[in-house]
């Protein structure tokens, strides 16, 4: 599969609570001037960024994606109406997805801790894994389909409730040296981003992104915990992100929400999403590419097909 | 007995000096995986383990080890286990219950406190100590006259961090609320649990009664009092999400019975109860065998076992296997998922006591209250 990555310098952080690295990669890429934010998947809180403008030292502001798009589905009924529509179709295809997966995960898995003849086991835990593939592949196109019959039913960005605020946004974003996004909750963040056709305005722009700000950019976004309090912690294909940062699966708090000791998981998962590479954002991981290419790298590992973590380093 | 024990007393009577060695390089009581023994030593003329383990005696003679000042016992205690008990030393006609002067965990609840053995693999959860990482939330006072039971009330109200007007939050009303948060560490477990997003950020309520044997016992009076006056309360200080899901009771023991009680009596305000070591004592005939404390509650809990209706939709219920209470607990489960109400029940190796308590919260909350794992990644 080839990957076609934005003619820009995109960053990847891990978690910016308490020991943030923000300021440092800024510096790195010698960045100065005015920015944007976008904290949209921080809620109600978003545009609190007082903390963020202290640690940077440099002008920012925040684009208001969460408070544009209530404003949004004020004014305009019918799109909020089908907006609702389509989430819950989201939402019970998650649902139809999440229980097929529990079974071909536990099948995998089941495989994977049996004994008996290799050459037979190692055909079926093939089989058990291009399921697992396949289930996730079709998932993901389900979405996609989701999203493209409400683009095309809706026409979002060519409405008059939402034209000013791409306008808006555009001018914002373009006299803006850098854009940075913040985590928070992934779907909040990733529906606001493709609300206001952020795809096409941050194309060529250098982008900043941790935690859940990260896997918004990515291509494919994959929901992952492995010891919830309840439920099987099975790692799941989420949404489609926007596409900015292609190949990769970013897998921020990985230390706490992922058994990393575990061999035969990390094989699995690295297994499952490749050619996609599976990288962590912890405290202090910070990935630099510069179209398509890994320029700098620290504190972040790759989870390998063979079940090892592999320290990602720039070529 | 423990092989340490049998090695030190391998070659005949230790000397003391032996023995203090002993005692400086052991964790008491002396656990393995196949029991507890428990070690006292000290002049006296008989001493007893006293603890409250369903099935076994309440009190236990160590034996004096021939020629020293040990006493031992050894207890079967399967591994994970964790049990709370008190020496009684006999000096004559004289007995005193204390402590165990070998052991420094001890738990402490509203009647004083307990030493506490950890058996073989128990440990405490991590999310029940104090995070650095946790943002931590705060806690309000606040005053209520209380028409339903004619007293001033003083109530505890937990804001999550970053509390926010803006937005809307789930509530969950808390018997023995301030019991909770010295014995249980409940603003400690709140407070990690919603850092780690295993709960939403939630309001909750902590309410102490005074009369908790009487208020608590199936009490309309007490139903009143949190429908009537405690949630309009907590509506109009903060913003509350306004529907059943969103809204909840817990509470132990007797509390646990106020809870179902106060749902019971209005089936469709609080959609979720959490429920912890029930005092859901019932008589399917004749009279019960518990002290007459338990006479409204065995009268509410029959009542309630004849017509238990739906009072709420989702529960959350545990119980330890060392209480007495093990019985009514297992027998309450089938009934209330017969009504169509989704019951999580849990058995644990632990008595009737508060670490009990704190250790089931994460689960029983975010049963009832999941947070936003999945989906936020900050």
């Amino acid at each position: 599969m080839l990957y076609h990555f934005p003619m820009s310098d995109v960053v990847i952080l891990g978690p910016q609570f308490q020991e943030p690295n923000l300021a440092l990669a800024l510096g790195r890429l010698g960045i100065e001037g005015q920015l944007v934010s976008i904290s949209a998947g921080w809620q109600e809180r978003e545009g609190e960024i007082d903390e963020l403008r202290t640690h940077v030292r440099l002008p920012v502001t925040d684009l208001a994606l969460y408070a544009r798009t209530e404003r949004v589905f004020a004014h305009d009924a019918e799109l909020h109406e089908a907006y609702r529509q389509r989430q819950g179709r989201l939402r019970e295809l998650q649902d139809l997805y999440r229980l097929r997966l529990e079974h071909a995960k536990d099948a995998a898995r089941e495989l994977v801790r049996r004994a008996g003849d290799p050459d037979l086991l190692r055909r079926a835990q093939r089989s058990a894994m291009h399921a697992l593939r396949t289930l996730d592949r079709e998932h993901l196109r389900a979405i996609e389909r989701e999203h493209a019959n409400f683009r095309r039913d809706l026409r979002p960005q060519q409405r008059a409730s939402v034209v000013p605020h791409i306008q808006e946004l555009r001018q914002l974003i373009e006299a803006a040296t850098a854009v940075l996004v913040a985590g928070g909750h992934v779907a909040v963040l990733a529906n606001r981003l493709r609300l206001f056709d952020l795809q096409r305005l941050l194309a060529g722009k250098t982008l900043l992104a941790w935690s859940a700000g990260a896997m918004a950019l990515s291509d494919c976004i994959v929901l992952f915990h492995d010891h919830p309090p309840q439920g099987a912690g099975n790692a799941e294909v989420f949404d489609a992100g926007l596409g900015l940062l292609p190949g990769v699966v970013p897998l921020p708090h990985a230390q706490t929400r992922l058994t990393l000791h575990e061999s035969s998981r990390i094989a699995m998962f690295a297994r499952r999403f490749a050619p996609a590479q599976c990288l962590t954002l912890d405290h202090g991981s910070l990935l630099h590419w510069r179209e398509g290419k890994l320029l700098g790298s620290g504190n972040s590992w790759r989870l390998s097909r063979q079940g090892e973590l592999e320290e990602v380093r720039a070529a | 007995m423990n092989t340490a024990l049998h090695e030190l007393l391998n070659s005949g009577p230790p000397p003391a000096p032996t023995i203090d060695n002993f005692i400086s390089a052991n964790h008491f009581p002396l656990v393995d995986r196949g029991g507890v023994t428990f070690v006292y030593r000290g002049e006296a003329d008989s001493v007893l383990l006293r603890c409250w383990i369903h099935g076994l005696p309440t009190a236990q003679p160590l034996e004096r080890l021939a020629q020293t000042d040990l006493w031992q016992l050894w207890i079967d205690l399967p591994p994970n286990s964790r049990i709370e008990y008190k020496f009684e030393v006999v000096h004559g006609e004289r007995s005193e219950w204390i402590t165990d002067p070998l052991n420094p965990h001890k738990a402490v609840d509203p009647f004083g406190a307990n030493s506490v053995c950890q058996g073989f693999g128990y440990q405490r959860p991590q999310w029940t100590l104090p995070d650095p990482q946790s943002r931590p939330g705060a806690l309000e006072e606040l005053r209520v006259n209380s028409e339903s039971l004619g007293a001033a009330k003083r109530l505890f109200t937990y804001l999550p961090a970053r509390f926010r007007r803006s937005r809307r939050y789930p509530l969950l009303i808390v018997h023995d609320g301030e019991d909770y948060l010295r014995f249980a560490d409940l603003k400690t477990v709140l407070d990690n649990l919603i850092h780690r997003l295993e709960i939403p950020p939630l309001i909750v309520c902590l309410t102490q009664s005074g009369d908790r044997l009487r208020e608590y016992a199936g009490d309309d009076r007490h139903a009143r009092f949190l429908s009537d006056e405690v949630l309009p309360l907590m509506r109009a200080k903060y913003p509350l999400l306004d529907e059943p899901a969103g809204r909840g009771l817990m509470g132990a023991s007797f509390g646990a019975v106020a809870s179902l009680h106060a749902a019971w009596r209005n089936p469709g305000l609080y959609g979720r109860l959490l429920l912890q070591s029930g005092s859901f004592a019932f008589s399917d005939i004749g009279n019960h065998r518990r002290t007459p404390v338990f006479d409204p509650v065995v009268r509410f809990v029959n009542e309630f076992r004849a017509q238990p209706g739906k009072p709420s939709s989702r529960m959350y219920l545990s119980c330890g296997i060392y209480e007495s209470l093990i019985y009514e607990n297992r027998s309450i489960v089938p009934l209330l998922s017969e009504q169509g109400i989704q019951v999580r029940y849990e058995e644990v190796r632990d008595g009737h006591n508060w670490e009990n308590w704190r250790d089931r919260l994460r689960s029983g909350l975010s049963w009832l209250f999941p947070g936003p794992l999945w989906m936020v990644y900050e």
